[in-house]
Formats: structure tokens, sequence, C-alpha cells
């Protein structure tokens, strides 16, 4: 494949017949650059605050990729990713704590038991038109809410569960804030990796194809509710897997951290950081991280109303010039009334 | 259980049942004339419950109370209409979630700094007197609640089939394009539309107000029942939004008789997946819709 069709196709096209040290270099430049940007902060950074905003951020960009994944690549809309977290943090606070697991087997058995609920639920809806999906995450996420205030005995409901230990492997103490953030980056350039790849796999050209033209990918053979449901999960497993890392970060969790509230910062900032490639979640961790911070340093009351501002906002101005946003969701899911520009593209040129 | 207290839980279930027959209404309504799901529909019941409390709270009669919530909410459907539906009505599904996700947020902290965080009652609109039903009791709210919302669905039911404004409604439901053509105008169908849902969404807030409180937060569940109830009935549907909500009450309200309270809001959800597991066009099928 030449630069020519690689640059039509808009997206991150594989171009497999590059080879070569410097090919694969330029090819991946912007990852190189992001990992060693990130996994050395620790060796300049000496303020430990600082380190462990970093650190934080470390898991959200988890979800944030994730949901990238979800939204950007197949046009499905989450609104209880903050469920899968709960699930991740809760399920490894209770097997280390009650059961005696080690964290990393936890953190493995409660991101199966995320991925068994997202298939539950994503596969009777990702049948079906976005909003059901949409309402059924919402419902997924009351429900797990409902569910850590009411388990009393496992859960120790509002009160939350402390004691959770530091992450450890076997007997190695990786629960230092140097240690800690490689191992949390560590992993999150890992998945991002891997959710680079699935875009650029069969996967993420099934489901580019899909976008197009969802007939034709289906006469092609492309099984478009069990590729949504394939990623669906690992949305799921990537947002349990950053809810365990957090609960061996924080060593204490409460069912306030995993509301809608959280799931819709979540989704608002992957909005906000562009959907068009799975870099905008790079950009949405910045603004999932540094928002809620500023907004509580003004009156944390007034939190939700600006993301529902926000959210209106972007969607209604995104299809006019200042914002490009829709520019860049356009094509990401397919439209009712065909390809055929709309009345308002030409209008919107002479404003 | 005895047979008085299943009588007992099937009357809980049929006054819950009603509210959720009215949000699902609402959920039909605006799904029928724009092929959007407003995630706002639960708020919307919230905003009227709060209002009619208000109100009640600066001294206004009861009925007065009724009618002010139902006006105040039916406009702020309107005004939502204007400033985020009407720009995305030619949008994807997903800008429409987005949008609507981010009214409801708007519609609950504003609740929520306007009236505070503790859920408050509305007093009764006719006394506290228990009435016996055979052995079960009753509160005369719950007369009203029943009475109400059959009287509110019969009204649509009238202005749907028979009025020309109605029919013109299920024209642009059918085919907007073709409704358009015939001097109908979708922009004022659509706007019509949502005054109605805010004004339906409002009266079953006012009435459910004096049986279980309303505060700012309880608009996401009622939303959420409302979809599980338009979804049990088929999405797209009235008569199966009304029969899917009083059939949700009911199994809701055996289903605390036989589980636990604090299970309560589970069961919704596990239907709403079971019929989109089993047959997802509900039980009186999307289609009806289009042939009536």
């Amino acid at each position: 494949m030449n630069r020519a069709t690689a640059a039509k196709g808009g997206t991150r096209a594989p171009s497999r017949s590059a080879g070569g040290p410097a090919a694969f270099a330029r090819r991946h430049a912007g990852y190189l650059v992001f990992a060693v940007l990130v996994m050395t902060i620790p060796a300049y950074l000496s303020n430990m605050y600082y380190l462990s905003v970093l650190s934080f951020a470390a898991t959200r960009f988890m979800m944030a990729v994730g949901i990238s994944l979800l939204l950007g690549q197949a046009g499905q809309i989450s609104l209880g990713q903050s469920a899968f977290v709960g699930i991740g943090a809760y399920g490894s606070a209770i097997l280390t704590t009650k059961l005696g697991f080690d964290p990393g087997v936890a953190l493995v058995v409660s991101a199966i038991l995320a991925a068994a609920i997202a298939g539950l639920v994503g596969i009777p809806t990702l049948k079906l038109k976005g909003y059901y999906l949409a309402m059924a995450t919402l419902g997924i996420n009351e429900i797990v809410y409902i569910l850590l205030v009411q388990l009393k005995p496992l859960t120790n409901g509002t009160d939350g569960l402390t004691g959770i230990p530091g992450l450890h492997i076997g007997g190695l103490d990786l629960s230092g804030p140097r240690a800690y953030h490689l191992v949390a980056w560590g992993v999150a350039l890992l998945m991002f990796r891997f959710a680079l790849n699935l875009t650029d796999s069969r996967v993420g050209r099934s489901l580019r194809a899909l976008h197009r033209s969802e007939p034709a990918a289906e006469s092609l053979g492309i099984d478009y509710s069990y590729r949504k449901v394939q990623v669906f999960m690992i949305a799921a497993v990537f947002a349990s897997i950053a809810g365990s890392f957090d609960a061996y970060h924080v060593q204490f969790i409460s069912p306030e951290s995993f509301t809608i509230t959280f799931s819709i910062i979540l989704v608002t900032g992957v909005i906000i950081g562009g959907l068009r490639s799975l870099w905008g979640a790079v950009w949405g961790t910045i603004v999932i991280v540094i928002l809620p911070e500023i907004l509580k340093r003004v009156n944390e009351d007034f939190t939700n109303l600006v993301f529902g501002v926000l959210l209106i906002g972007i969607m209604v101005l995104s299809g006019s010039k200042r914002f490009d946003l829709w520019g860049q969701l356009k094509g990401v899911w397919p439209r009712r009334r065909g390809g055929l520009p709309g009345p308002g593209a030409g209008v919107e040129r002479e404003e | 259980m005895t047979f008085d207290q299943f009588l007992q839980y099937i009357l809980s279930g049929i006054t819950s049942g009603s509210v959720y027959a009215l949000t699902a209404v609402g959920f039909t309504l605006v799904f029928s004339a724009t092929q959007i799901i407003n995630f706002a529909q639960g708020q919307m019941v919230m905003l009227g419950g709060m209002m009619g409390i208000t109100l009640h709270e600066a001294g206004l009669p009861l009925w007065a109370c009724f009618i002010g919530a139902v006006a105040v909410v039916a406009i702020v459907s309107v005004g939502m209409e204007e400033i985020a539906i009407r720009p995305l009505l030619r949008k994807g599904v997903l800008t429409q979630i987005i949008a609507t996700v981010g009214a409801s947020f708007i519609f609950e902290t504003a609740a929520m700094l306007i009236w505070g965080r503790d859920a408050k009652p509305l007093p009764p609109f006719t006394g506290e007197t228990p009435i016996a039903i055979g052995r079960a009791t009753v509160v005369p709210q719950t007369l009203w609640v029943v009475g109400l919302s059959i009287v509110v669905v019969v009204a649509l039911t009238i202005f749907y089939r028979k009025s020309l404004y109605g029919t013109a409604i299920r024209g642009c439901a059918v085919n907007p394009e073709a409704a358009r053509l015939q001097g109908i105008s979708y922009r004022r169908v659509v706007v019509f539309t949502f005054a109605l849902t805010g004004a339906v969404a409002a009266a079953a807030g006012v009435m459910i107000a004096p049986i279980s409180f309303m505060g700012y937060a309880n608009g996401t569940m009622l939303g959420l029942k409302g979809f599980a109830a338009a979804t049990l009935g088929g999405l797209g549907n009235p008569v199966g939004a009304v029969l899917g909500g009083f059939l949700l009450g009911i199994v809701e309200a055996l289903g605390v008789g036989v589980v636990s309270a604090g299970y309560k809001d589970a069961i919704a959800f596990v239907i709403l997946l079971l019929v989109l597991f089993l047959r997802p066009a509900g039980l009186m099928g999307a289609k009806v819709v289009n042939r009536q």
C-alpha cells in the first residue's frame, strides 16, 4: 500500500510492505516518543504530589482508551463505564483482603468478571440501535452502585473498604510512588499499543468498513454485532484493570467513586479529546484529570451542570466551522439519510 | 405470601406502574415524532414533582400546583427542544443520545442547586384515611394516581386518533416527508410533541410525589424504568407503553415481596435485558405504530 492510498484512507492505515528499522521508527515515532516521555518522568520529577497525579492519569488513560475504541471505532456509547471500573476495584479489593489473592491474580479475575457482564449486556443490546446500549449501560451503572451500597457483608456499604494491599508481585513490592508509576504506565502503554494494533487489524478494518456502509460490509461477511460486542468487552476489561490499579494505589475504595457522573466525565473527556483516532484518548485523559480539579476549586456542585452544557454545546456546535469535532465524528457512525451532504453544509461555509 | 399480601403488592404495583406508564408514553411520543430517545425523560418527571412541591410551599392550592407544574415543565421541555434537539434532528443517533444526556445532567444539577439534596413530600390530594379494598388497604392518593393516569391516557388516545392535529402528528410519525408535502409543519409537530411530553411527565411527577417523595436524584431511575416499560410494551407503541408500565410496576412490586426491597430497582433492569434478549420488539411489536 503506498502513501497516497494510506492518506486517502484518512485513518492510520497499515503499511505492511514497509520494512526496515527506519520505517519502523517512523511509523511508531509518536508512540515511542509518548512512551519514553511518560516512563522517564519519575527520573526527573521530584515533587511527589505531581507524580501521584500523573500515576492517576495512567488509569484514567486506560479508561479513556477503552471508551475511545468503543465510541470512535465502534460508534457505540457506554454511559456506565465507571460500573466496570467499580467491578475491577471492588473485585480486586475483596479478593485480596477477604480471600488472600495475589493482587495480579485478583486483577485478572475481576477483569474476566467485567468482560462477562459486558458480554451479557452487550449481546442483546448491540444488535439494536445505539440507544439500547446507552440505556443498558446507564442501568448497569445504577445497579452496580446499588449493589456496592447494599451488599454490606462484602462491600462494607457506603463506608467503603480499607486495608487493600499495595501493588506487589510475589515478594516484590511495587507500591512505592516511582515503582507504581512505572508499572501502571507500563500496563497502560501496553493496552494502548494493543488498542492501536486492534484498529489496524481485521477488527479495526471491519469496523471502518461498517462506518462506510453497513449493508455492504455485512454482505462481505462481517458480523457487525459480534465486532461491537468484542470492542465493548475490551473497553470493559480496560476499565476494570484501571479500577484494580486505582484500588491498589489508593488502598481505599467507596461506592462514591463509581457513579454515573464519573462515567459521563470519562465520555465527555474522550469526546473533547477527539474521536478520529485513538490518540484523542491522550488529550481526553488530560481533560478528565484536569477539568474536575478546576471545577472542584470553583464549586463542586456545578460539575454536572458544566458537563451537561459542554455535551450539548459540543453536539450542537460541532456541525459548524469553529468546531471540527463533527467533521471528525462524521465518518464514525452511519447516517440515516445516506452520505449526501446535508443542506447545511454549504450554508455554514458562507458564515 | 398470603392472598391479602398478594393483593396489597398488586395494588402498590399498579400505583407505581401508573407513573412508569406515563413516563413510557413520554418516551413513545418523542420517539414516534423524532426517532429520538430522550434520556432526560425521567428528569422531567422529577422536575414536575419538585415544581409541584415548590408551588405548594408558596401557598397555592393543590389543583393549582398540578396545573402550574404541568405548564412549567411543558415550557422547559420546549426550551430543551429549541436548544438541544432541533439542531440535531438530522444528525446521528449518537449525537442525539449525548445531547439529551447532557440535558438530563443540566436538569438534575439545576434541581439540586434550586431545591437542595433532600427528597420532599407533597400532601395527598384528598386526605390520608386508608380505604379498604377486600382485606387490602390503599391510601386515597393511589386512586388519584391510577384515575388521573387513565384520564391522561384516554385523553391522549382520543386526541391522537380523532382530532385533525393528532392525525397530522401521526402522519409525521409514519413519514415526515409525505406529511410535509401535505402542508403539515414538521417543526411545529416536534415542538408540540415536546410540550405534550413535558406536560405528561410533570403530571406523573406531581401525582406520585405524595406517595414516594421527590428528590433531585430520582429522575435517572424513573427514566430507566419508563424506558424499560416502553421497551417491554414495544418501543413506539403507545398502547404497549401503558401496558408495559403497569406490567413492570406489578412485577416489581411482587419482586419486592419475594426478594427484598433493597433490590427493587434492579428488577426493572433485569426485565429490560430479558426483553432485549428474548423479544426486542416488545410485547406489542414496534411496527403497530406505522399502521395506526
